[in-house]
């Protein structure tokens, strides 16, 4: 791996000399992540190299990692908290599909982003600062970018109800929210827009100053822009901060100011049905977890113990949906 | 009959010799695998020592909602069924009580640290 991408850098890094502290991140089913730091006459250039495993077939709703680039780039032109690319792998690189970035410094475990000290001035203005930035990504020109998937929630729906029917699992918790989810379709977005498709904790970095870099445009499709802010208030994102809908640091009076001031504008009526469509989203993706470890050949006891969390959606579900107590 | 210690003593006291005499020798990724592997055993003597009761109470409650008899994985099938076509929804009577229910019962065993299941637990 080493040997590779020195010979990698050399060819697009004037100056480099050499790669050293190579090391594989994590451990992504579909996508492999590693860290690696490139010696410079500047100064040591920190990057990551984000491939795809040779053979692995992407997954249907995954827009590939050439496209994933081009967005980054993008983002970054805008001035949405991104990292560099730094270059796109050709097949004379021998290292498979993907692009090396330079490496951001900050933190995306959850839950020391939301207990850590040295959080602690950054969280209260979190909600705002990440209204802007999904401003900023719902305002790059769509027809400037490479050819996304459109989504409807109606798309949404039929999709999820496949995947549902396909678990073979009787869920009548993910029945109801199918049925509420078909009967108050709001129809499609007047505006349609990029949509991140996957912002929440774990695809932001975060450092003691606010957010860092927005990562993992893997899902990104065009659609209602109000799916960005829904998706980011899902229960699941909270971490136990239950009170906090935005990613447990944050009020969702506080995301739409910042989105609003970007000048753009929120329909809280259609971020509530996304939060609802993403809770089951969530669900459903826990579902495909544990059928994915029992269909082998990986059979990771995370893979299987994740497919357990399904049911903290059904529960989400019940009290966004049949509140108890009122 | 099967003999004694029973599932539920086995599986605690494996999960109890993990957490404290194996974790405290690992490190990295395969320290973080051991806790996950933990929690999979504890959620185990969860459901054995809980699921007996609560499917019981599962099983009388469907039948009553649905009219008719079947197994667990029946019943819980026509009820999916029902809603989809949407012949029952929030307003049958039972219906919400039933999936409360029936969902707090779930977590009690999967993720009874939930903050939305301890919140709800207190709320009743």
């Amino acid at each position: 791996m080493q040997e590779a991408l020195g010979r990698c850098v050399a060819s697009w890094c004037p100056g480099a000399a050499g790669v050293t502290n190579v090391a594989r991140l994590s451990g992504g089913a579909s996508q492999e992540t590693w860290s690696f730091d490139i010696g410079h006459p500047d100064g040591v250039i920190g990057a990551i190299l984000r491939r795809a495993p040779q053979g692995h077939g992407a997954s249907p709703r995954a827009v590939g990692l050439d496209v994933e680039s081009i967005l980054m780039q993008r983002a970054f032109d805008a001035g949405v908290p991104s990292p560099r690319v730094l270059h796109v792998l050709r097949p004379q690189d021998e290292l498979g599909t993907g692009f090396i970035m330079a490496r951001v410094e900050g933190e995306t475990i959850p839950r020391k982003i939301l207990r850590d000290a040295g959080f602690a001035q950054a969280r209260p203005r979190l909600a705002r600062q990440i209204g802007g930035i999904l401003a900023a990504i719902h305002g790059l020109d769509l027809a400037q970018l490479p050819g996304l998937r459109r989504m409807t929630a109606a798309k949404e729906i039929d999709e999820m109800e496949r995947d549902y029917r396909s678990f073979e699992w009787p869920r009548p918790v993910f029945a109801l929210a199918l049925r509420w989810l078909r009967e108050r379709d709001p129809g499609p977005s007047r505006e349609v827009t990029l949509v991140h498709g996957d912002f929440r904790h774990g695809n932001l970095i975060i450092g003691p100053d606010g957010v860092r870099a927005v990562l993992d445009w893997e899902l990104a499709h065009g659609g209602d822009p109000m799916e960005d802010l829904g998706w980011v208030c899902v229960n699941s994102w909270r971490f136990g901060e239950i009170d906090k809908p935005v990613g447990g640091f944050g009020t969702r009076a506080e995301l739409f100011a910042g989105y609003e001031a970007a000048g753009r504008r929120v329909d809280p009526d259609r971020v509530k049905y996304w939060e609802v469509m993403g809770t089951l989203r969530w669900g459903m993706m826990c579902c495909g977890m544990m059928q994915r470890f029992r269909i082998g050949p990986e059979r990771s006891i995370e893979r299987a113990m994740i497919g357990r969390r399904s049911s903290e959606t059904e529960i989400d579900l019940l009290r966004l949906l049949a509140p108890r107590g009122k | 009959m099967q003999d004694e210690p029973t599932p539920e003593e086995l599986t605690r006291a494996v999960a109890d010799f993990l957490r404290n005499d194996i974790a405290p020798v690992l490190s990295g990724h395969n320290a973080f695998k051991l806790r996950v592997a933990i929690n999979a055993l504890d959620l185990v003597t969860r459901q054995l020592k809980l699921e007996e009761r609560s499917d019981a109470a599962e099983l009388v409650r469907l039948s009553q909602l649905l009219g008719q008899p079947g197994s667990l994985a029946e019943l819980n099938h026509a009820l999916a069924d029902r809603i989809a076509r949407g012949e029952a929804d929030l307003q049958t009577p039972g219906l919400a009580d039933h999936l409360w229910q029936t969902t707090m019962d779930k977590l009690a065993v999967d993720q009874p640290n939930y903050a939305s299941y301890k919140r709800e637990l207190g709320t009743k």
